[in-house]
């Protein structure tokens, strides 16, 4: 129902993103999909990838460090009122976004919307009773962005 | 005694070494005794053969005479390391170097190094002062101890070598570096003590987690840790990081190396070996000698040194001479742990900063952090501290309010504790400098005058 998504902490430098990076690639791992937060001294690179638990431990090995942390993915049909559909369901239930990020494919009339919710289970049942898809595993995530 | 336990051991194992036999445990007035009698042959000896002695105590019109009782130990002049440098290399010796058999040197990162000597007798001396050591941390005969303390002109390695083969354990002289074979060896040899700088073993807790063997599932069990200060909040850090017992030990190579003093079963303080070693605290301005109690500068001198006997030499550690008896049973007085010298105080914005007070600020904040270091810049004539430390999984967030949250709460405990404003930036594991010696935490780009 919930996702892993793997978080890094990086240095805001030049460089840094090519660490994790090169790791992934070398291992082998397929990134879904990735978002990168910053502040003027740090950032954090989000990623939703194939294998979470093979990335984490690559990742660790090199010496990153790696938090996992469970977030909501839901596909939202992609045109004008998408978003604010979901938002509604969201006031109405009165759930806290920690952080929100979205991405649409390339064919196809539908976005992914990935969100940290501060109560996760909280969010899926109020998005689910509202008829709101919520993706279910890496699997149909992969198959929803096919 | 609260080591009777430990002790019990020692009856089982032939010919194996039992600390109460040694000078630890000696009645207070036979100790004082002897020491008397140590200091007075002691400074007969370098009278007669340290010119820059000599000398000095002709200036103050007294002799190898004067010595009655132990309190004219006040009386004698102080040595300090420039005596050592200004006399490089041979020039405190007092014995032919026919009879020296050993010369270390400190790394003499300002100008000349610094030279020690040692007689046979003196590596004899030197020997038993680790054994009583290692005994005092709880290590016997059957313990398999690796030595991570660099080998060569360095005092820390051969002192922690001989000591240990002396107790009867088996040494591996593996000296620092090489992280993953330090593991490996740990590993596979069983090695159940190590001996290094408490900054390095910090280095291979990580080293081991990420080669998957976390320490606490090894053998070993205590850890003999000097050379560099660090704070009993560190020392509490490494005991459950590694699931070992860490003990702090003192020594500096003008005095003997390693040796000079060490922590006991009890972890409160450190026992100076004064029946080799005679402590007082001075007042570090005025060099008037405060007493026990009272914290001041570390003033020590050799009873039984040879070679180059050092009287009254200003360690420039400070601490304070613990009153209390111990509850070990040793007779021989403890200094509270060294947290700072008087030489790696920081002036920053006319607040006079110790590296150990930011490493306990840093400390009180939950589930952080043991590697830092400080930066100091000057900024339109202002100095500004920077405190770099390295972000772990335990405290990684992947929230950015969370991690804003932990650099706010690491700068308001060192502005709780020192009164000044630090900035605090939070870095990638592994990316301050690591050494397989003493831990470089001060880096000052300010260019002062």
């Amino acid at each position: 129902m919930k996702l892993h998504q793997l978080s890094l902490f990086l240095e805001n430098k030049p460089r840094q993103l090519r660490v994790p990076s090169k790791v992934l690639a070398a291992a082998g791992v397929d990134i879904l999909t990735l978002a990168l937060a910053d502040t003027q001294q740090f950032g954090i690179l989000r990623l939703i990838v194939q294998d979470w638990e093979k990335a984490r431990q690559v990742l660790e090995q090199a010496g990153c460090v790696v938090n996992v942390t469970e977030v909501v993915a839901i596909e939202v049909p992609d045109r004008p009122g998408g978003l604010d559909q979901i938002l509604a369901v969201v006031e109405e239930a009165d759930l806290n976004i920690e952080y929100m990020y979205s991405f649409t494919f390339h064919r196809g009339d539908r976005a992914i919307l990935v969100i940290r919710f501060e109560d996760g289970d909280a969010a899926i049942a109020a998005l689910q009773a509202n008829g709101i898809n919520v993706i279910e595993s890496v699997e149909l995530f992969k198959q929803a962005k096919a | 005694m609260i080591c009777s336990q430990s002790h019990e051991s020692w009856n089982d194992l032939p010919g194996g070494f039992h600390p109460a036999s040694t000078p630890d445990y000696l009645p207070l007035p036979q100790l004082r005794d002897l020491q008397l009698r140590r200091l007075q042959a002691t400074v007969r000896r370098a009278y007669d053969h340290v010119e820059l002695f000599r000398t000095r105590m002709r200036e103050r019109g007294i002799t190898a005479d004067d010595v009655r009782g132990l309190e004219d130990v006040a009386r004698l002049p102080f040595m300090d390391k420039l005596d050592l440098r200004d006399t490089y290399p041979f020039g405190l010796f007092a014995s032919p170097m026919s009879e020296i058999v050993r010369l270390h040197a400190s790394s003499g990162t300002t100008g000349k190094p610094i030279v020690v000597a040692y007689t046979s007798e003196d590596l004899h001396v030197w020997a038993s002062v680790m054994v009583r050591t290692f005994a005092a941390c709880g290590l016997h005969r059957g313990d398999i101890v690796q030595n991570a303390y660099g080998y060569g002109l360095f005092t820390g390695g051969l002192g922690a070598h001989y000591g240990a083969e002396a107790l009867g354990a088996t040494v591996i002289p593996i000296s620092g570096g090489n992280s993953a074979r330090q593991i490996m060896v740990m590993k596979d040899f069983g090695v159940t003590a190590i001996c290094s700088t408490p900054s390095y073993f910090l280095h291979l807790i990580e080293q081991a987690e990420s080669m998957g063997m976390p320490l606490r599932d090894l053998p070993l069990r205590a850890g003999i840790f000097g050379a560099e200060p660090w704070t009993e909040a560190m020392r509490q850090r490494i005991e459950d990081a590694a699931g070992i017992k860490a003990y702090d030990i003192y020594g500096l190579s003008e005095i003997i190396g390693p040796g000079v003093a060490s922590a006991c079963c009890a972890q409160h303080g450190l026992h100076i070996f004064e029946d080799h070693f005679l402590p007082e605290i001075v007042d570090p301005v005025t060099g008037q000698v405060r007493p026990d109690g009272t914290a001041g500068e570390l003033v020590l001198t050799t009873l039984s040194k040879r070679a180059m006997p050092i009287i009254r030499y200003r360690t420039h550690d400070i601490t304070s001479i613990v009153t209390e008896p111990c509850p070990c049973g040793r007779t021989i007085r403890r200094i509270h742990r060294i947290g700072h010298r008087t030489d790696d105080m920081l002036i920053i914005r006319g607040v006079n900063v110790f590296p150990s007070q930011i490493e306990e600020a840093l400390l009180a904040v939950e589930g952080t952090l043991p590697h830092y270091q400080i930066i100091l810049t000057r900024e339109k004539g202002l100095d500004q501290m920077e405190v770099q430390v390295e972000v772990t999984s335990e405290v990684f967030s992947d929230k950015i309010r969370s991690l804003e949250n932990l650099q706010n709460a690491l700068s308001h405990s060192i502005e709780r504790t020192l009164n000044i404003r630090a900035r605090v930036r939070l870095v990638e594991p592994q990316t301050i400098e690591r050494s397989a010696g003493k831990a470089k935490r001060v880096i000052d780009k300010r260019e002062l005058s």
